[in-house]
């Protein structure tokens, strides 16, 4: 009863206002609103970083991804040729050759021959030059000096220039990144690391959450209880104690160090395995107990339910677990640098960023292309495994 | 012969005593219905028949063996669950194919009874569907027909209707009268709260209550001769009208139980009157609903063509041969 009234209530009240704003409530506005700053807010500096990244690495120093679509300006000065160059040409001696140098994807704006005034020129027209003759330079940059006197200078002047810039994009920042900076190894590096390192506590906890939810054995409630308490243990508490523990255990294989991709590997596991274990074991508590009976009583063993019904049904789980995991680890830099080190030939890719940081600080065609091979891979894992969230696995099971 | 037999079985959780020494011979062939409110302990029962829940007390034998602490799958029961348990990732197919594939039956022998049973269940045309493409009628038949493959000594069936329609519950409910009377050899045993079910279905009831057998008889038997008033007021709709105290005592009894169609209307005088407070036509008869001072309202079915209307004093009396009569325990009084 008091539904309707409400209803005839709200038509009364926006029967004046015209029906398309009828439909537009204010409330799914302003959600709709927020999602969309949200959206911006989170895909613009990564598309702002693809660009930069894509940029000819002359344009990316001077001007910002935003104006990448337009023509840059930039100034310039180069020593044109000594008398040394010089060529007799119908009475005439002539020095010629390219303001740009070998560079071809610039236009002239205009050339001077003073630091003060360095575009007084249009390009095509002609300057008196102090050692004598004149000088014309083409759009295309390339310039003729024509004196009818020979040239007898040493020492060859500047011609100042503006440069209109075409915008390029190009791999060369990629190219140069994977094959001169160490980065392709250290890409690898990741991988070697992420990998065992997401599966393994998959694994492990996918085992452990079953028997945790589904079967019954003393202290189960503890063990649950205690996985919970382990959530909550800060990581670098326990990096000290672990490291010491592997280079005694190095010492006791004659092995040189404790930093090896195993120990990385479990060190990686162990701090994952909690929240996996408690993820993993609140969804598979939540599947309908009924089909596990029904298994049962279908002669199924704990381990055909296991790996029949409740690995299939915990896909959605298992997929975000997984991502959590993956980036977590691929983004980890503190568990990488005491368990592996930072030499060179085991250095993963967010040490190796630093590193690019420290020492080509600079270049920024560097670090863009880096930063983005960085974040490429946990795209790609998040795209191929999101979903797994959005399908409903149980329909159709139960009700 | 007898084909399940519980003797003195109990269960327990913890403190709580669920089922109290439940003694209970179900013969070969056999439709049981298990019926009671919620909370008798009815489907713990089926469950401890099944091997889902462990037995804390007694035996359990099928076919002469005791089974206490034998694995559900090695019981040769199987089991329909109310909310169908389908494995939502397989197929219709595989569905009814799982128990053979783990039993390492031979493909063909799978083939052929998995085809069969989807014949009979006109499941064929779904074969290869998901569980989740599929109508709730449609689901509940998959989940018989895995059992039906199983080809089980005992058919347990956990109120296997009561997520369906109405319609769908008639259609299902004639199905599985159909079932029983093909599978002539297979015991069947079926929980539910709904008594028209029971009625229909069973050969013989077996009425519970907080955790022990009640009665357990024909349906006519515990229509006609309940051994107590909570049989004699769980079982028949409308609820056996039962008549305490004063108006009771000429009769010798503490409680008197007449059903609704043994009770005779006449205007101006019979054994006990009242005031008319509703009724319901369903056409063919009525019920009238009579306020006689007691708690609840006495209901007596008319024909349909009577008309009385609220407010309207009447007066009624039993069928004299029809009467039930209890004393102050609720056992009745030969």
């Amino acid at each position: 009863m008091t539904a309707v009234a409400e209803n005839t209530e709200l038509t009364r009240a926006t029967t004046s206002r015209p029906n398309w704003l009828r439909k537009i409530k204010m409330g799914r506005l302003l959600t709709h609103f927020m999602l969309l700053f949200l959206v911006a807010l989170w895909t613009l500096p990564t598309v702002g970083l693809l660009v930069s990244s894509l940029r000819d690495k002359d344009q990316l120093a001077v001007s910002g991804w935003w104006t990448a679509m337009s023509a840059s300006e930039s100034l310039g000065v180069t020593r044109i040729g000594t008398a040394a160059d010089q060529v007799a040409e119908g009475g005439q001696f002539v020095i010629s050759g390219n303001v740009f140098g070998s560079d071809t994807n610039k236009q002239l704006g205009g050339f001077g021959l003073s630091n003060s005034e360095p575009a007084a020129t249009e390009p095509g027209g002609s300057m008196e030059m102090k050692e004598g003759g004149t000088i014309t330079v083409a759009a295309d940059g390339s310039f003729n000096w024509t004196s009818p006197s020979e040239f007898t200078h040493t020492r060859g002047p500047r011609i100042f220039y503006l440069a209109q810039i075409a915008p390029r994009f190009t791999l060369d920042n990629y190219y140069e990144v994977l094959t001169s900076n160490g980065v392709w190894r250290s890409f690898v590096n990741s991988f070697t690391v992420t990998i065992p390192a997401t599966i393994i506590p998959i694994l492990i906890a996918a085992f452990a959450a079953y028997a945790l939810a589904w079967m019954r054995f003393p202290f189960r409630g503890f063990i649950v209880a205690l996985v919970v308490g382990l959530l909550v243990v800060p990581l670098q508490m326990s990096l000290i104690p672990l490291l010491t523990l592997y280079n005694q255990l190095a010492q006791m294989f004659g092995a040189e160090d404790g930093k090896t991709y195993l120990g990385i590997w479990l060190a990686h596991t162990a701090f994952g395995l909690p929240l996996a274990i408690y993820l993993l074991r609140n969804y598979m508590v939540g599947l309908p107990k009924e089909i596990m009976e029904s298994a049962r009583i279908d002669g199924a063993s704990h381990f055909k339910i296991f790996t029949g019904m409740i690995l299939p049904l915990s896909f959605p789980a298992l997929a975000s677990f997984s991502i959590f995991q993956f980036l977590w680890v691929w983004n980890d830099l503190l568990v990488a640098m005491v368990f592996l080190g930072a030499q060179q030939d085991r250095l993963v890719l967010t040490g190796k960023l630093v590193s690019l940081l420290g020492s080509r600080g600079n270049n920024w065609e560097i670090l863009t292309a880096g930063a983005f091979i960085t974040i490429v891979v946990p795209l790609i894992v998040f795209f191929a495994l999101q979903r797994y969230f959005v399908r409903g696995l149980l329909a159709g099971s139960v009700k | 012969m007898t084909n399940l037999k519980l003797t003195d079985l109990s269960k327990r959780y913890g403190q709580v005593e669920v089922l109290k020494h439940i003694n209970l011979d179900i013969k070969s062939g056999e439709f049981m219905v298990f019926v009671g409110p919620s909370g008798c302990g009815k489907s713990t029962l089926l469950r401890c028949i099944a091997g889902l829940e462990e037995i804390t007390g007694g035996t359990l034998e099928i076919e002469g063996e005791v089974v206490n602490d034998r694995a559900p799958s090695k019981r040769g029961i199987a089991m329909v669950f109310q909310s169908y348990a389908l494995y939502p990732h397989m197929t219709v197919y595989d569905n009814m194919a799982y128990a053979l594939k783990i039993a390492n039956a031979h493909k063909d022998e799978i083939e052929t009874k998995v085809a069969a049973a989807a014949e009979q269940l006109q499941l064929t045309p779904y074969l290869q569907r998901l569980p989740g493409q599929l109508s709730g009628g449609q689901r509940q038949r998959v989940a018989i027909g895995r059992a039906i493959v199983r080809d089980p000594k005992v058919f347990l069936f956990d109120e296997p209707l009561s997520n369906l329609d109405a319609a769908l519950r008639v259609a299902t409910r004639i199905q599985i009268a159909k079932l029983h009377e093909t599978m002539v050899k297979t015991t069947m045993i079926y929980v539910t709260h709904d008594q028209v079910e029971a009625m229909t279905l069973a050969d013989r009831i077996c009425v519970l209550r907080d955790g022990r057998i009640e009665q357990v008889g024909t349906p006519l038997e515990l229509y006609e001769q309940p051994q107590s008033l909570f049989v004699a007021g769980f079982i028949g709709s409308p609820k056996m009208n039962l008549i305490e105290g004063d108006k009771a005592k000429p009769f010798n009894a503490h409680t008197v139980g007449v059903r609704s169609e043994h009770m005779t209307v006449s205007p101006d005088s019979g054994t006990w009157s009242g005031t008319v407070i509703h009724t319901e036509n369903l056409g063919s008869d009525s019920y009238v609903y009579i306020d006689m001072g007691q708690e609840e309202p006495v209901v007596v079915r008319v024909d349909g063509s009577t008309k009385y209307r609220s407010g309207d004093t009447i007066h009624f009396s039993p069928v004299d041969d029809k009467i039930h009569r209890f004393d102050t325990n609720g056992k009745p009084i030969s």
